[in-house]
Protein backbone atom coordinates (compact mmCIF):
# COMPACT_ATOMS: atom_id res chain seq x y z
CA UNK A 1 0.00 0.00 0.00
CA UNK A 2 2.81 2.29 0.79
CA UNK A 3 4.91 1.52 -1.87
CA UNK A 4 1.64 1.94 -4.44
CA UNK A 5 1.10 5.46 -2.83
CA UNK A 6 4.95 5.98 -3.54
CA UNK A 7 4.36 4.56 -7.06
CA UNK A 8 1.45 7.12 -7.39
CA UNK A 9 3.72 10.26 -6.37
CA UNK A 10 6.51 9.58 -8.22
CA UNK A 11 5.68 11.82 -11.63
CA UNK A 12 5.05 14.72 -8.49
CA UNK A 13 8.87 13.87 -7.44
CA UNK A 14 10.05 13.85 -10.58
CA UNK A 15 8.75 17.31 -11.13
CA UNK A 16 9.68 18.56 -7.92
CA UNK A 17 13.26 17.02 -8.23
CA UNK A 18 13.35 18.71 -11.77
CA UNK A 19 12.62 22.46 -11.39
CA UNK A 20 15.73 22.42 -9.06
CA UNK A 21 18.00 21.16 -11.60
CA UNK A 22 20.07 23.02 -14.00
CA UNK A 23 18.69 22.03 -17.77
CA UNK A 24 21.55 19.11 -18.97
CA UNK A 25 20.84 17.28 -15.71
CA UNK A 26 17.12 16.97 -15.95
CA UNK A 27 17.15 13.74 -17.94
CA UNK A 28 20.20 12.15 -16.75
CA UNK A 29 19.41 8.40 -16.27
CA UNK A 30 19.33 6.68 -13.55
CA UNK A 31 17.26 9.93 -11.97
CA UNK A 32 19.17 12.13 -9.69
CA UNK A 33 16.11 12.28 -7.19
CA UNK A 34 18.23 14.69 -5.37
CA UNK A 35 19.91 17.23 -7.90
CA UNK A 36 23.90 16.70 -7.52
CA UNK A 37 23.80 20.81 -8.59
CA UNK A 38 21.32 23.02 -7.67
CA UNK A 39 19.79 25.74 -9.71
CA UNK A 40 16.78 26.44 -7.73
CA UNK A 41 16.85 29.91 -7.31
CA UNK A 42 17.41 30.55 -10.68
CA UNK A 43 14.92 28.38 -12.35
CA UNK A 44 12.20 29.93 -9.91
CA UNK A 45 13.43 33.47 -10.24
CA UNK A 46 12.90 33.14 -14.24
CA UNK A 47 9.51 31.82 -13.95
CA UNK A 48 8.30 34.16 -11.35
CA UNK A 49 10.16 37.66 -12.61
CA UNK A 50 11.62 36.36 -16.25
CA UNK A 51 9.51 36.65 -19.19
CA UNK A 52 7.30 33.93 -18.03
CA UNK A 53 5.61 36.54 -15.96
CA UNK A 54 4.18 33.86 -13.52
CA UNK A 55 3.61 36.76 -10.59
CA UNK A 56 0.96 38.50 -13.32
CA UNK A 57 -0.83 35.34 -13.83
CA UNK A 58 -0.97 34.41 -10.01
CA UNK A 59 -2.62 38.20 -9.56
CA UNK A 60 -5.20 37.49 -12.16
CA UNK A 61 -5.72 33.90 -10.98
CA UNK A 62 -6.60 35.01 -7.43
CA UNK A 63 -8.48 37.95 -8.38
CA UNK A 64 -10.62 36.18 -10.60
CA UNK A 65 -11.02 33.13 -8.42
CA UNK A 66 -11.99 35.21 -5.35
CA UNK A 67 -14.27 37.48 -6.76
CA UNK A 68 -16.03 34.16 -8.23
CA UNK A 69 -16.24 32.02 -5.17
CA UNK A 70 -17.67 34.64 -3.74
CA UNK A 71 -20.25 36.01 -6.18
CA UNK A 72 -20.81 32.35 -6.38
CA UNK A 73 -21.44 32.09 -2.85
CA UNK A 74 -23.42 35.12 -2.37
CA UNK A 75 -26.10 34.12 -5.33
CA UNK A 76 -26.21 29.82 -4.44
CA UNK A 77 -26.74 30.56 -1.05
CA UNK A 78 -29.70 33.13 -1.15
CA UNK A 79 -31.05 31.02 -4.07
CA UNK A 80 -31.21 27.85 -1.65
CA UNK A 81 -32.44 29.99 1.15
CA UNK A 82 -35.57 31.34 -1.15
CA UNK A 83 -36.10 27.75 -2.33
CA UNK A 84 -36.56 26.01 1.05
CA UNK A 85 -37.71 29.20 3.06
CA UNK A 86 -39.76 31.57 1.38
CA UNK A 87 -43.12 30.15 0.62
CA UNK A 88 -44.15 32.06 -3.06
CA UNK A 89 -46.59 30.97 -5.82
CA UNK A 90 -44.64 29.26 -8.59
CA UNK A 91 -41.46 27.87 -6.23
CA UNK A 92 -41.62 24.31 -7.01
CA UNK A 93 -41.58 24.92 -10.54
CA UNK A 94 -39.33 27.50 -10.77
CA UNK A 95 -36.75 24.97 -8.80
CA UNK A 96 -37.58 22.49 -11.60
CA UNK A 97 -36.46 24.94 -14.51
CA UNK A 98 -32.96 25.78 -12.46
CA UNK A 99 -32.41 21.83 -11.70
CA UNK A 100 -32.92 21.21 -15.38
CA UNK A 101 -30.69 23.42 -16.67
CA UNK A 102 -28.10 21.81 -14.25
CA UNK A 103 -28.11 19.04 -17.19
CA UNK A 104 -26.91 21.01 -20.08
CA UNK A 105 -23.30 20.59 -19.99
CA UNK A 106 -21.41 24.25 -20.39
CA UNK A 107 -19.95 23.09 -23.36
CA UNK A 108 -23.14 23.07 -25.25
CA UNK A 109 -23.22 26.89 -24.35
CA UNK A 110 -19.93 27.91 -24.80
CA UNK A 111 -20.39 28.95 -28.81
CA UNK A 112 -23.32 30.71 -28.15
CA UNK A 113 -21.68 32.57 -25.11
CA UNK A 114 -18.85 33.22 -27.38
CA UNK A 115 -20.69 35.37 -29.77
CA UNK A 116 -22.66 36.88 -26.58
CA UNK A 117 -19.92 38.03 -24.97
CA UNK A 118 -18.41 40.08 -27.72
CA UNK A 119 -21.46 41.99 -28.44
CA UNK A 120 -21.87 42.60 -24.96
CA UNK A 121 -18.57 44.01 -24.27
CA UNK A 122 -17.41 40.68 -21.90
CA UNK A 123 -15.01 39.02 -23.98
CA UNK A 124 -11.05 39.47 -22.65
CA UNK A 125 -12.36 41.22 -19.65
CA UNK A 126 -11.98 38.90 -16.32
CA UNK A 127 -15.45 40.30 -15.44
CA UNK A 128 -16.72 38.05 -18.11
CA UNK A 129 -15.13 35.20 -16.40
CA UNK A 130 -16.09 36.10 -12.73
CA UNK A 131 -19.74 36.40 -14.06
CA UNK A 132 -19.77 32.66 -15.77
CA UNK A 133 -18.59 31.23 -12.95
CA UNK A 134 -20.69 32.93 -10.77
CA UNK A 135 -24.09 31.40 -11.11
CA UNK A 136 -23.29 28.01 -10.87
CA UNK A 137 -26.59 25.73 -9.80
CA UNK A 138 -24.19 22.96 -8.66
CA UNK A 139 -23.98 25.59 -5.13
CA UNK A 140 -27.42 26.24 -5.11
CA UNK A 141 -28.17 22.46 -4.66
CA UNK A 142 -25.22 21.63 -2.30
CA UNK A 143 -26.82 24.53 0.41
CA UNK A 144 -30.35 23.74 -0.66
CA UNK A 145 -29.73 20.57 1.66
CA UNK A 146 -28.05 22.66 4.06
CA UNK A 147 -31.24 25.23 4.33
CA UNK A 148 -33.87 22.18 3.89
CA UNK A 149 -32.28 20.53 6.69
CA UNK A 150 -32.86 23.81 9.48
CA UNK A 151 -36.10 24.01 11.13
CA UNK A 152 -38.59 26.64 10.08
CA UNK A 153 -39.14 27.56 14.16
CA UNK A 154 -35.87 29.82 13.49
CA UNK A 155 -38.13 31.82 10.98
CA UNK A 156 -41.34 31.69 12.80
CA UNK A 157 -39.84 32.90 15.44
CA UNK A 158 -38.14 35.25 14.10
CA UNK A 159 -40.87 36.84 12.56
CA UNK A 160 -42.99 36.89 15.68
CA UNK A 161 -40.24 39.18 16.66
CA UNK A 162 -40.81 41.66 13.93
CA UNK A 163 -37.54 40.55 12.04
CA UNK A 164 -38.04 40.00 7.82
CA UNK A 165 -36.39 37.77 5.67
CA UNK A 166 -33.51 39.65 4.88
CA UNK A 167 -32.57 39.91 8.62
CA UNK A 168 -33.51 36.39 8.96
CA UNK A 169 -31.33 35.34 6.24
CA UNK A 170 -27.89 36.91 7.52
CA UNK A 171 -28.16 37.16 10.96
CA UNK A 172 -29.84 33.50 11.92
CA UNK A 173 -29.39 31.31 9.09
CA UNK A 174 -26.25 32.52 7.32
CA UNK A 175 -24.63 31.73 10.70
CA UNK A 176 -26.24 28.28 10.80
CA UNK A 177 -24.61 27.06 7.62
CA UNK A 178 -21.39 28.15 7.77
CA UNK A 179 -20.04 24.89 7.31
CA UNK A 180 -21.91 24.04 4.32
CA UNK A 181 -20.74 27.66 3.07
CA UNK A 182 -17.02 27.23 3.40
CA UNK A 183 -17.40 23.58 2.07
CA UNK A 184 -18.79 25.07 -1.03
CA UNK A 185 -16.45 27.47 -1.69
CA UNK A 186 -13.30 25.95 -1.00
CA UNK A 187 -14.44 23.60 -3.93
CA UNK A 188 -15.50 26.68 -6.12
CA UNK A 189 -12.23 28.25 -5.59
CA UNK A 190 -10.35 24.92 -6.67
CA UNK A 191 -12.50 24.55 -9.74
CA UNK A 192 -11.95 28.04 -10.42
CA UNK A 193 -9.04 27.92 -10.24
CA UNK A 194 -8.05 25.04 -12.26
CA UNK A 195 -10.58 26.05 -14.68
CA UNK A 196 -8.58 25.73 -18.08
CA UNK A 197 -11.66 25.82 -21.07
CA UNK A 198 -13.42 29.23 -19.80
CA UNK A 199 -10.41 31.53 -19.76
CA UNK A 200 -9.09 29.89 -23.38
CA UNK A 201 -12.17 30.77 -25.37
CA UNK A 202 -13.31 33.73 -23.12
CA UNK A 203 -9.85 35.38 -22.62
CA UNK A 204 -7.07 37.21 -25.36
CA UNK A 205 -5.24 39.13 -24.32
CA UNK A 206 -1.90 37.98 -22.31
CA UNK A 207 -2.34 40.40 -19.95
CA UNK A 208 -4.96 39.46 -18.60
CA UNK A 209 -4.35 35.33 -18.40
CA UNK A 210 -4.74 33.51 -15.51
CA UNK A 211 -2.66 31.22 -14.60
CA UNK A 212 -3.58 27.73 -16.38
CA UNK A 213 -3.61 29.46 -19.59
CA UNK A 214 -0.18 31.21 -18.68
CA UNK A 215 1.06 28.04 -17.77
CA UNK A 216 -0.14 26.30 -20.75
CA UNK A 217 1.33 29.26 -23.08
CA UNK A 218 4.99 28.97 -21.36
CA UNK A 219 4.70 24.99 -22.12
CA UNK A 220 4.03 25.83 -25.48
CA UNK A 221 7.09 28.46 -26.04
CA UNK A 222 9.56 26.95 -24.35
CA UNK A 223 8.83 24.07 -25.28
CA UNK A 224 12.90 22.65 -24.44
CA UNK A 225 13.47 24.06 -20.82
CA UNK A 226 12.48 21.27 -19.37
CA UNK A 227 13.58 22.72 -15.86
CA UNK A 228 11.77 25.62 -15.90
CA UNK A 229 8.64 24.10 -17.48
CA UNK A 230 9.01 21.87 -14.08
CA UNK A 231 9.12 25.10 -11.93
CA UNK A 232 6.60 26.55 -13.09
CA UNK A 233 4.46 23.52 -12.94
CA UNK A 234 4.88 23.31 -9.12
CA UNK A 235 4.21 26.87 -8.96
CA UNK A 236 0.67 26.37 -10.32
CA UNK A 237 0.40 22.95 -7.84
CA UNK A 238 1.90 24.46 -4.21
CA UNK A 239 -1.32 27.32 -3.52
CA UNK A 240 -4.18 24.42 -3.96
CA UNK A 241 -2.31 22.25 -2.15
CA UNK A 242 -1.95 23.96 0.72
CA UNK A 243 -5.82 25.06 0.48
CA UNK A 244 -6.71 21.28 0.00
CA UNK A 245 -4.27 20.22 3.38
CA UNK A 246 -5.91 22.95 5.47
CA UNK A 247 -9.52 22.47 4.41
CA UNK A 248 -9.15 18.56 3.70
CA UNK A 249 -11.58 17.74 6.21
CA UNK A 250 -14.53 20.56 3.95
CA UNK A 251 -12.94 19.26 0.49
CA UNK A 252 -13.32 15.28 1.75
CA UNK A 253 -16.85 15.85 2.79
CA UNK A 254 -18.22 18.27 0.17
CA UNK A 255 -16.97 15.72 -2.38
CA UNK A 256 -18.53 12.51 -0.10
CA UNK A 257 -21.67 14.29 0.27
CA UNK A 258 -22.64 14.46 -4.13
CA UNK A 259 -22.20 10.66 -3.16
CA UNK B 1 -73.94 39.26 9.20
CA UNK B 2 -73.07 42.92 8.53
CA UNK B 3 -69.62 42.58 11.46
CA UNK B 4 -68.95 39.06 9.30
CA UNK B 5 -68.08 41.40 6.40
CA UNK B 6 -65.85 42.98 7.79
CA UNK B 7 -64.41 40.70 9.69
CA UNK B 8 -63.45 38.77 6.92
CA UNK B 9 -61.95 41.60 5.08
CA UNK B 10 -59.79 42.23 7.90
CA UNK B 11 -58.61 38.49 7.94
CA UNK B 12 -57.90 38.81 4.14
CA UNK B 13 -56.22 41.49 3.90
CA UNK B 14 -53.22 41.54 5.58
CA UNK B 15 -52.51 37.83 4.48
CA UNK B 16 -52.81 38.81 1.00
CA UNK B 17 -50.48 41.66 1.89
CA UNK B 18 -48.24 39.19 3.12
CA UNK B 19 -48.30 36.76 0.50
CA UNK B 20 -47.82 39.19 -1.94
CA UNK B 21 -44.91 40.44 0.32
CA UNK B 22 -43.55 36.65 0.51
CA UNK B 23 -43.75 36.40 -3.06
CA UNK B 24 -41.72 39.74 -3.50
CA UNK B 25 -39.01 38.21 -1.23
CA UNK B 26 -39.01 35.06 -2.79
CA UNK B 27 -37.94 36.90 -6.02
CA UNK B 28 -36.00 38.72 -4.58
CA UNK B 29 -33.70 35.35 -3.07
CA UNK B 30 -33.95 33.24 -6.03
CA UNK B 31 -34.20 36.14 -8.81
CA UNK B 32 -30.20 36.53 -9.17
CA UNK B 33 -29.81 32.78 -9.79
CA UNK B 34 -32.74 32.18 -12.12
CA UNK B 35 -31.37 35.62 -13.98
CA UNK B 36 -28.28 33.92 -14.31
CA UNK B 37 -29.57 30.60 -15.54
CA UNK B 38 -31.52 32.18 -18.02
CA UNK B 39 -28.92 34.70 -19.29
CA UNK B 40 -25.64 32.00 -19.29
CA UNK B 41 -27.44 28.57 -19.53
CA UNK B 42 -31.46 28.92 -21.10
CA UNK B 43 -30.97 31.31 -24.22
CA UNK B 44 -27.19 30.06 -25.12
CA UNK B 45 -28.82 26.80 -25.29
CA UNK B 46 -31.87 27.72 -27.33
CA UNK B 47 -29.19 29.96 -29.52
CA UNK B 48 -27.25 27.04 -29.93
CA UNK B 49 -29.80 24.81 -31.43
CA UNK B 50 -30.96 27.61 -33.94
CA UNK B 51 -27.42 28.13 -34.97
CA UNK B 52 -26.96 24.24 -35.54
CA UNK B 53 -29.16 24.29 -38.71
CA UNK B 54 -27.21 27.47 -40.32
CA UNK B 55 -23.96 27.39 -42.45
CA UNK B 56 -22.41 30.49 -40.39
CA UNK B 57 -19.11 31.75 -39.21
CA UNK B 58 -19.85 34.95 -36.39
CA UNK B 59 -17.02 36.60 -37.94
CA UNK B 60 -19.01 37.47 -40.80
CA UNK B 61 -22.22 39.15 -38.91
CA UNK B 62 -25.35 38.65 -38.03
CA UNK B 63 -26.95 39.47 -41.54
CA UNK B 64 -25.12 36.50 -43.24
CA UNK B 65 -26.62 33.70 -41.11
CA UNK B 66 -28.20 31.08 -43.62
CA UNK B 67 -30.44 28.22 -42.90
CA UNK B 68 -29.83 25.06 -44.22
CA UNK B 69 -31.69 22.46 -42.54
CA UNK B 70 -29.99 19.34 -41.42
CA UNK B 71 -27.10 19.62 -44.12
CA UNK B 72 -24.32 19.87 -40.75
CA UNK B 73 -25.90 16.88 -39.72
CA UNK B 74 -25.57 14.97 -42.76
CA UNK B 75 -22.42 16.05 -42.93
CA UNK B 76 -21.06 15.38 -39.45
CA UNK B 77 -21.81 11.52 -40.41
CA UNK B 78 -19.88 11.52 -43.49
CA UNK B 79 -17.01 13.88 -41.49
CA UNK B 80 -14.18 11.04 -40.64
CA UNK B 81 -12.73 13.52 -38.07
CA UNK B 82 -15.80 14.02 -36.34
CA UNK B 83 -16.65 10.31 -36.34
CA UNK B 84 -13.30 9.18 -35.04
CA UNK B 85 -13.64 11.76 -32.19
CA UNK B 86 -16.99 10.88 -31.32
CA UNK B 87 -15.27 7.36 -31.69
CA UNK B 88 -12.48 7.93 -29.52
CA UNK B 89 -14.86 9.67 -26.90
CA UNK B 90 -16.69 5.99 -26.51
CA UNK B 91 -13.45 3.84 -26.39
CA UNK B 92 -12.38 6.53 -23.58
CA UNK B 93 -15.33 5.36 -21.74
CA UNK B 94 -13.43 2.34 -21.33
CA UNK B 95 -11.35 4.52 -18.38
CA UNK B 96 -14.13 4.88 -15.99
CA UNK B 97 -15.27 1.24 -14.69
CA UNK B 98 -11.63 0.69 -14.76
CA UNK B 99 -10.69 3.62 -12.72
CA UNK B 100 -13.68 2.73 -10.26
CA UNK B 101 -12.15 -0.75 -9.81
CA UNK B 102 -9.11 0.01 -8.67
CA UNK B 103 -10.68 2.45 -6.23
CA UNK B 104 -13.09 0.43 -4.77
CA UNK B 105 -9.99 -1.94 -4.14
CA UNK B 106 -7.82 0.88 -2.66
CA UNK B 107 -11.09 2.29 -0.57
CA UNK B 108 -11.17 -0.92 1.05
CA UNK B 109 -8.02 -1.45 1.84
CA UNK B 110 -7.47 1.73 3.18
CA UNK B 111 -10.53 1.90 5.49
CA UNK B 112 -9.63 -1.45 7.10
CA UNK B 113 -5.56 -1.90 7.01
CA UNK B 114 -3.87 1.05 7.32
CA UNK B 115 -2.52 3.53 9.41
CA UNK B 116 -3.11 6.90 8.75
CA UNK B 117 -5.65 6.97 6.08
CA UNK B 118 -6.08 10.63 5.80
CA UNK B 119 -2.76 10.75 4.45
CA UNK B 120 -3.30 8.19 2.05
CA UNK B 121 -6.16 10.25 0.98
CA UNK B 122 -4.20 13.47 0.57
CA UNK B 123 -1.60 11.11 -1.91
CA UNK B 124 -4.31 9.91 -4.04
CA UNK B 125 -6.21 13.19 -4.22
CA UNK B 126 -3.03 14.86 -5.08
CA UNK B 127 -3.49 14.30 -9.57
CA UNK B 128 -7.09 15.80 -9.06
CA UNK B 129 -5.97 19.03 -6.82
CA UNK B 130 -3.20 19.82 -8.79
CA UNK B 131 -4.50 21.21 -12.35
CA UNK B 132 -4.80 19.36 -15.16
CA UNK B 133 -2.15 21.95 -17.13
CA UNK B 134 0.46 21.14 -14.67
CA UNK B 135 -0.49 17.55 -14.74
CA UNK B 136 -0.48 17.25 -18.54
CA UNK B 137 2.65 19.59 -19.08
CA UNK B 138 4.77 16.94 -16.75
CA UNK B 139 3.40 13.91 -18.48
CA UNK B 140 4.25 14.83 -21.82
CA UNK B 141 7.42 14.90 -20.26
CA UNK B 142 7.91 12.29 -18.74
CA UNK B 143 6.08 10.15 -21.24
CA UNK B 144 8.78 11.62 -23.97
CA UNK B 145 9.75 9.13 -26.57
CA UNK B 146 13.83 9.56 -26.72
CA UNK B 147 14.63 11.15 -23.44
CA UNK B 148 11.69 10.81 -20.96
CA UNK B 149 12.18 8.76 -17.69
CA UNK B 150 9.34 5.97 -18.53
CA UNK B 151 11.44 5.25 -21.45
CA UNK B 152 14.44 5.37 -19.43
CA UNK B 153 13.42 3.23 -16.99
CA UNK B 154 11.67 0.73 -19.56
CA UNK B 155 15.36 0.21 -21.85
CA UNK B 156 17.07 0.14 -18.46
CA UNK B 157 14.88 -2.93 -17.93
CA UNK B 158 16.05 -4.07 -21.15
CA UNK B 159 13.12 -3.13 -23.45
CA UNK B 160 14.96 -2.52 -26.77
CA UNK B 161 11.82 -0.40 -28.69
CA UNK B 162 9.79 0.89 -25.69
CA UNK B 163 6.49 2.74 -26.98
CA UNK B 164 6.63 5.97 -28.35
CA UNK B 165 3.51 6.57 -25.82
CA UNK B 166 2.20 9.71 -27.18
CA UNK B 167 3.81 9.44 -30.06
CA UNK B 168 2.42 6.88 -31.86
CA UNK B 169 -1.06 7.28 -32.80
CA UNK B 170 -1.69 3.14 -31.06
CA UNK B 171 -0.08 4.08 -28.23
CA UNK B 172 -1.89 7.82 -27.45
CA UNK B 173 -5.43 7.07 -26.47
CA UNK B 174 -4.51 3.97 -24.02
CA UNK B 175 -1.50 6.99 -22.82
CA UNK B 176 -4.60 9.11 -22.33
CA UNK B 177 -6.78 7.00 -20.89
CA UNK B 178 -4.17 5.63 -18.52
CA UNK B 179 -3.74 9.47 -17.10
CA UNK B 180 -7.38 9.92 -16.74
CA UNK B 181 -7.78 7.19 -14.47
CA UNK B 182 -4.79 8.34 -12.52
CA UNK B 183 -6.31 11.69 -12.05
CA UNK B 184 -9.96 10.49 -11.16
CA UNK B 185 -8.41 7.89 -8.57
CA UNK B 186 -8.44 10.57 -5.81
CA UNK B 187 -12.36 11.10 -6.50
CA UNK B 188 -13.76 7.78 -6.38
CA UNK B 189 -11.93 6.77 -3.49
CA UNK B 190 -13.05 9.13 -1.23
CA UNK B 191 -16.77 9.00 -2.18
CA UNK B 192 -16.48 4.77 -1.78
CA UNK B 193 -14.44 5.58 1.71
CA UNK B 194 -17.44 7.62 2.50
CA UNK B 195 -20.49 4.77 1.01
CA UNK B 196 -17.74 2.41 3.52
CA UNK B 197 -18.41 4.04 6.11
CA UNK B 198 -21.92 3.40 6.10
CA UNK B 199 -22.13 0.00 6.13
CA UNK B 200 -23.20 -1.36 9.50
CA UNK B 201 -20.62 -3.24 11.26
CA UNK B 202 -22.67 -5.13 12.78
CA UNK B 203 -23.48 -6.82 9.08
CA UNK B 204 -20.02 -7.97 9.13
CA UNK B 205 -20.23 -9.14 12.89
CA UNK B 206 -23.33 -11.07 12.26
CA UNK B 207 -21.22 -12.93 9.25
CA UNK B 208 -18.18 -13.19 10.56
CA UNK B 209 -20.00 -15.69 13.20
CA UNK B 210 -21.58 -17.06 10.53
CA UNK B 211 -18.51 -18.48 9.50
CA UNK B 212 -18.43 -15.79 5.66
CA UNK B 213 -15.02 -15.49 4.83
CA UNK B 214 -13.57 -11.71 3.75
CA UNK B 215 -14.56 -12.79 0.35
CA UNK B 216 -18.04 -13.65 0.21
CA UNK B 217 -18.36 -11.12 3.05
CA UNK B 218 -17.44 -8.60 0.39
CA UNK B 219 -19.39 -10.29 -2.71
CA UNK B 220 -22.63 -10.17 -0.50
CA UNK B 221 -22.45 -7.29 2.04
CA UNK B 222 -19.98 -4.45 0.88
CA UNK B 223 -20.76 -4.85 -3.29
CA UNK B 224 -24.34 -5.17 -3.08
CA UNK B 225 -24.69 -2.14 0.05
CA UNK B 226 -22.55 -0.02 -2.53
CA UNK B 227 -24.19 -0.02 -5.50
CA UNK B 228 -25.82 3.27 -5.19
CA UNK B 229 -22.36 4.50 -4.85
CA UNK B 230 -20.97 2.41 -7.56
CA UNK B 231 -24.00 4.16 -9.54
CA UNK B 232 -23.33 7.99 -8.54
CA UNK B 233 -19.50 7.08 -9.82
CA UNK B 234 -20.72 5.89 -13.14
CA UNK B 235 -23.15 8.43 -13.84
CA UNK B 236 -20.52 11.61 -13.02
CA UNK B 237 -17.63 9.68 -14.34
CA UNK B 238 -19.09 8.74 -17.69
CA UNK B 239 -20.70 12.42 -18.11
CA UNK B 240 -16.84 13.69 -17.12
CA UNK B 241 -15.51 11.55 -19.09
CA UNK B 242 -17.67 12.22 -22.61
CA UNK B 243 -16.88 15.97 -21.80
CA UNK B 244 -13.16 15.90 -21.49
CA UNK B 245 -11.49 18.56 -22.80
CA UNK B 246 -8.47 20.57 -21.25
CA UNK B 247 -6.27 17.31 -20.62
CA UNK B 248 -6.56 16.44 -24.64
CA UNK B 249 -5.83 20.08 -25.71
CA UNK B 250 -2.66 20.11 -23.76
CA UNK B 251 -1.37 16.88 -23.87
CA UNK B 252 -1.61 15.94 -27.44
CA UNK B 253 -3.75 18.25 -29.18
CA UNK B 254 -5.93 15.85 -30.53
CA UNK B 255 -2.92 14.16 -31.91
CA UNK B 256 -1.44 12.18 -33.31
CA UNK B 257 -3.18 11.87 -36.60
CA UNK B 258 -6.17 11.81 -35.19
CA UNK B 259 -6.12 9.08 -32.30
CA UNK B 260 -7.09 11.49 -29.06
CA UNK B 261 -9.74 13.51 -30.35
CA UNK B 262 -12.72 14.10 -28.79
CA UNK B 263 -16.01 15.84 -29.57
CA UNK B 264 -15.82 18.71 -27.07
CA UNK B 265 -12.18 18.54 -28.67
CA UNK B 266 -13.14 18.91 -32.35
CA UNK B 267 -16.06 21.49 -31.81
CA UNK B 268 -13.70 23.84 -29.68
CA UNK B 269 -11.29 23.98 -32.86
CA UNK B 270 -14.49 23.55 -35.58
CA UNK B 271 -15.81 26.72 -33.46
CA UNK B 272 -12.64 28.86 -32.21
CA UNK B 273 -9.52 27.90 -34.70
CA UNK B 274 -12.15 27.15 -38.24
CA UNK B 275 -14.57 29.91 -37.14
CA UNK B 276 -17.54 27.29 -38.56
CA UNK B 277 -20.08 28.54 -35.41
CA UNK B 278 -23.38 26.73 -37.53
CA UNK B 279 -21.02 23.62 -37.87
CA UNK B 280 -20.00 23.24 -34.40
CA UNK B 281 -23.07 24.06 -33.06
CA UNK B 282 -24.83 20.90 -34.73
CA UNK B 283 -21.56 19.00 -32.82
CA UNK B 284 -22.94 20.40 -29.33
CA UNK B 285 -26.45 18.82 -30.33
CA UNK B 286 -25.41 15.79 -31.25
CA UNK B 287 -22.74 15.92 -27.80
CA UNK B 288 -25.98 17.03 -25.75
CA UNK B 289 -27.93 14.10 -27.03
CA UNK B 290 -25.62 11.45 -26.24
CA UNK B 291 -25.37 13.06 -22.84
CA UNK B 292 -28.87 12.44 -22.18
CA UNK B 293 -29.09 9.16 -23.97
CA UNK B 294 -25.74 7.90 -22.05
CA UNK B 295 -27.60 9.41 -18.68
CA UNK B 296 -31.33 8.15 -19.45
CA UNK B 297 -29.70 4.50 -20.26
CA UNK B 298 -28.45 4.63 -16.65
CA UNK B 299 -31.64 5.46 -15.45
CA UNK B 300 -33.55 2.79 -17.12
CA UNK B 301 -30.72 0.23 -15.90
CA UNK B 302 -30.16 1.16 -12.80
CA UNK B 303 -33.48 -0.65 -11.07
CA UNK B 304 -31.53 -4.00 -12.22
CA UNK B 305 -28.25 -3.56 -10.40
CA UNK B 306 -28.94 -0.66 -8.10
CA UNK B 307 -30.21 -1.29 -4.21
CA UNK B 308 -31.72 1.56 -2.23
Amino acid sequence: MALLGVVFLLPFLWMLSASFKPETDVFKYPIEWIPRTWRAGFNYESVWFGKANFALYYWNSIKVTMLTTLLSVVVSSMAAYGFTKIHFRGRNTLFAIVLATYMIPSEATLVPLFIMFRSAGLYDTHLGLILLGGFSVLGTFLLRQFFASLSDEYIESAQIDGGGHIRIFTSILLPLVRPAIATYAILRFIWTWNDFQTPLVFLNSKSLFTLQLGMNAFADRNGAFYSLIMAASVSAIVPLLIIFIVGQKQVIDGIALGG
Amino acid sequence: MTLAVPKTLQATKPSRKRRRKEMRMGYLFVGPMLLGVIIFTLIPMIFSFTLSFTKWSFVTGFDKIKFIGLDNFRALFQDDVFLKSLGNNFIMLLAVPVGMVIALLLAVVISNHVYAPGAFKVIYFMPQISSVVAVAVVWQVLFHPSYGPVNGFLSALGMDNPPKWLADPNFALPSVMLLMIWIDLGVSLIIYNAGLKNIPADLYEAATLDGATKWSQFRSITLPLLTPTTFFLLVTGIIGNFKSFALIKVLTDGGPAHSTSVVVYDMYQTAFVDLQTGYASSMVMILFLCLLAITALQWISQKFWVNY
